[in-house]
């Protein structure tokens, strides 16, 4: 029982690292930004091809896996994404949703469309065991990993958001920005470097999930649907929010297909339904946000 | 760019013979191809046609006096666009011939058409038993998965296997699988505690597999979708059940031979039975495994890539027996009941059940000249369709 209880909290981790930064352009910005996914597959294929071809050690492949995405997401933020940021939101999911089919099939024509697998490291191979018995708690080490960095993540975004001058320059951009730029702060500057943090997060989830989820060209559309849930039900407007909705989406998923094999694959969905009657705008909400 | 240009430029790009167009109606034999050339399956339709393409450049292209094009069309797995594809190609086209087929839905959608039509359907890979019965102008050259299944349900209980957990995808070939193998283990006096099936698009297994952990059988039969077989056994080996004493079996999907490498030596020791092995030890498939690495460099033929082989070997055999005369009932005739070697070793498709007839081979994972294959160690003679034996 325990041991499903890890599982779920280690999926929902992976889960939280691979929607946070949907959360930040769609919440903070206001963008709704569907290719996301793209970015977390971009991020997953660095990490496969440098381990693959160049031999780069894993570990090492994780913050390249955040660079690269960041860039690239730096660098379509510049180029595609700013003229849309006033557009009606179905002009930006059209546009987003476009994006992602491109990068799936870039990346079926120039990678090739098998599944990637990754060898780790042997020390995250393993598996530790306490106590027997319905309370036996099985660790798989890679799925400790992924709680460690998920955790040192979450204390990171929130200290920058809620402490820093960048995290007071972002929400004031957010809140309002024609006063916002009138104060001196280039909210150019603050968006761009906002959406490459998102999208190298993606990457770095991506990164990890390839080993747990697998990772192929249709990866975006596979699990579009999972980092929206996350977004949808734990709300936009803080880090809170989804990294709560993403465990509980975790446990709950793993939880209902250890226990009810037969409705595993609903009870995600069953749980979102309930959770946005009860909640439309999602688990916390910010007052006085847009 | 005129239309013509433009229709010349599209068959350029998906299509082998790109001047089948321009040539005289009357005397090209055509085969539309449809596999899934990108998406979850992609795996599939790359290594058919790679084999179509070998069997081509190995037999020439001209079969009674008749020109041989081979159109190959994507249909992204998606059963829909196989049967807009399939109307196409009868219709625009005027296709002699339809085939490839990377999973049953696909099939089964296009089954109609080709009974209309009166169109042979030479189906190269998906493997619910059910497929032949859809339409008398099926024909099969892969497998079915109730041959697979069976044969591992009479090996592990003589091999000390008393009780399985079985794990399949929640579609026709997993279900077929795990009917199968239950019927028969339990037939043999096994045990089967727990008959877990998993979502097609599953991101995760491992609320599965831990399922299967605490139940502790002696083994775990697992069904899934050659892809996915990776991921399986990764997380079984993670979560240390090979050291629980939970022995790994299946069919042949779960160690593809085009995956194995990559799943690492993990997979040592894995019992699967199937059809095809890169390592059958024959001289024809030696052959034919080292033609099909010298066309495409870095890729082993699978189960798959055999299934697309003996296809084109079936539709050429049935053209050179009707003089390149016949239409499809005549081709479709010739097709039931042909014998040969292919490199899976002796096949026959069954006149009655247009179903293919072959060895089933019981293999285990090892390891030579430095990469895995799957080794055969046993073999069931002439094994037909079990789920047509009603």
């Amino acid at each position: 029982m325990l041991t499903i209880l890890f599982d779920g909290i280690a999926y929902g981790m992976l889960l939280f690292i691979l929607a946070v930064g949907l959360a930040v352009t769609m919440g903070l910005m206001n963008f709704i930004n569907l290719a996301h996914g793209a970015f977390a597959m971009v991020g997953g294929y660095i990490t496969v091809l440098l381990m693959q071809k160049f031999g780069v050690p894993f570990l090492l492949c994780l913050p390249l896996a955040f660079v690269g995405s960041a860039l690239l997401g730096a660098l379509l933020e510049r180029t595609l994404y700013r003229p849309l940021y006033h557009k009606p939101h179905l002009d930006q999911v059209l546009f987003s949703i476009g994006l992602t089919f491109m990068a799936v099939a870039s990346a079926d024509y120039f990678i090739g469309s098998g599944q990637q697998i990754i060898q780790l490291p042997e020390w995250l191979k393993g598996r530790t065991e306490f106590g027997d018995g319905a309370w036996m708690l099985g660790m798989g080490h890679y799925r400790l990993f992924i709680i460690a960095v998920c955790a040192a993540l979450t204390v990171a975004l929130q200290y920058v958001l809620t402490k820093t001058r960048f995290g007071s320059r972002l929400r004031a951009s957010v809140d309002d920005q024609r006063v916002a730029a009138g104060m001196g702060i280039n909210v150019n500057l603050v968006f761009l470097t906002t959406f490459a943090v998102g999208s190298g997060l993606a990457g770095l989830g991506g990164a990890l999930g390839a080993e747990v989820l697998g990772l192929d060209p249709s990866f975006p559309l596979k699990f579009m649907i999972y980092f929206l849930i996350v977004v949808a039900v734990g709300g936009t407007s803080s880090i809170t929010g989804p990294l709560l909705a993403a465990l509980l989406l975790g446990i709950a998923d793993v939880a209902g297909k250890y226990y009810i094999p037969k409705l595993g694959g609903f009870i995600v969905y069953s749980l979102m339904i309930a959770i946005l009657i009860w909640r439309p705008q999602g688990l916390f909400v910010r007052k006085g946000g847009k | 760019m005129n239309k013509r240009q433009f229709i010349h430029a599209i068959a350029l790009a998906v299509s082998l013979l790109a001047a089948s167009n321009s040539i005289a109606q009357g005397n090209t034999f055509k085969i539309g191809l449809i596999l899934p050339m990108t998406g979850q399956q992609a795996s599939t339709g790359r290594q058919i046609e790679a084999a179509a393409k070998l069997y081509m450049a190995q037999n020439g292209d001209t079969v009674a006096g008749k020109k041989v094009g081979l159109i190959v069309k994507d249909d992204t797995s998606i059963p829909d666009v196989t049967k807009r594809l399939a109307q196409d190609l009868v219709v625009n086209d005027k296709v002699n011939v339809l085939a490839g087929f990377g999973i049953t839905p696909s099939a089964l959608a296009t089954a109609p058409i080709a009974t209309q039509s009166k169109t042979p359907l030479v189906v190269m890979a998906a493997a619910t038993s059910s497929i032949t019965q859809a339409s008398p102008y099926v024909v099969r050259t892969s497998f079915t998965l109730a041959q697979a299944a069976v044969a591992m349900g009479d090996w592990a209980p003589k091999n000390g296997i008393k009780k399985v957990v079985t794990l399949v995808s929640d579609y026709g070939p997993g279900i077929d699988a795990e009917k199968y193998f239950k019927e028969r283990f339990l037939f043999n006096g096994g045990q089967v505690p727990e008959s877990l099936r998993v979502p097609l698009r599953n991101p995760d297994f491992a609320p599965f597999l831990q399922k299967v952990r605490d139940l502790k059988p002696d083994a775990l039969f697992v069904f899934v979708p050659s892809g996915a077989g990776a991921a399986v056994m990764k997380q079984f080996l993670e979560r240390g059940m090979d050291k629980a004493g939970i022995k790994l079996i299946g069919t042949g999907d779960v160690t593809d031979d085009d995956q194995l490498n990559g799943m690492g030596d993990g997979a040592l020791g894995v019992v699967t039975s199937h059809h095809y092995s890169t390592a059958h030890p024959s001289a024809v498939n030696k052959k034919f495994v080292e033609a099909f690495g010298k066309a495409n460099p870095g890729l082993r033929p699978n189960f798959m890539a055999v299934g697309g082989y003996d296809g084109m070997r079936v539709i050429y055999e049935a053209l050179k027996a009707t003089k390149g005369q016949g239409g499809g009932d005549a081709l479709l005739a010739a097709m039931k009941g042909q014998i040969f070697e292919s490199p899976r070793g002796p096949m026959f498709i069954d006149a009655q059940t247009r179903d293919v007839v072959h060895n089933i081979y019981l293999r285990k994972v090892e390891k030579k000249d430095g990469q895995l294959y799957n080794v055969e160690f046993d073999v069931i003679k002439d094994v037909k369709d079990p789920g047509k034996a009603k």
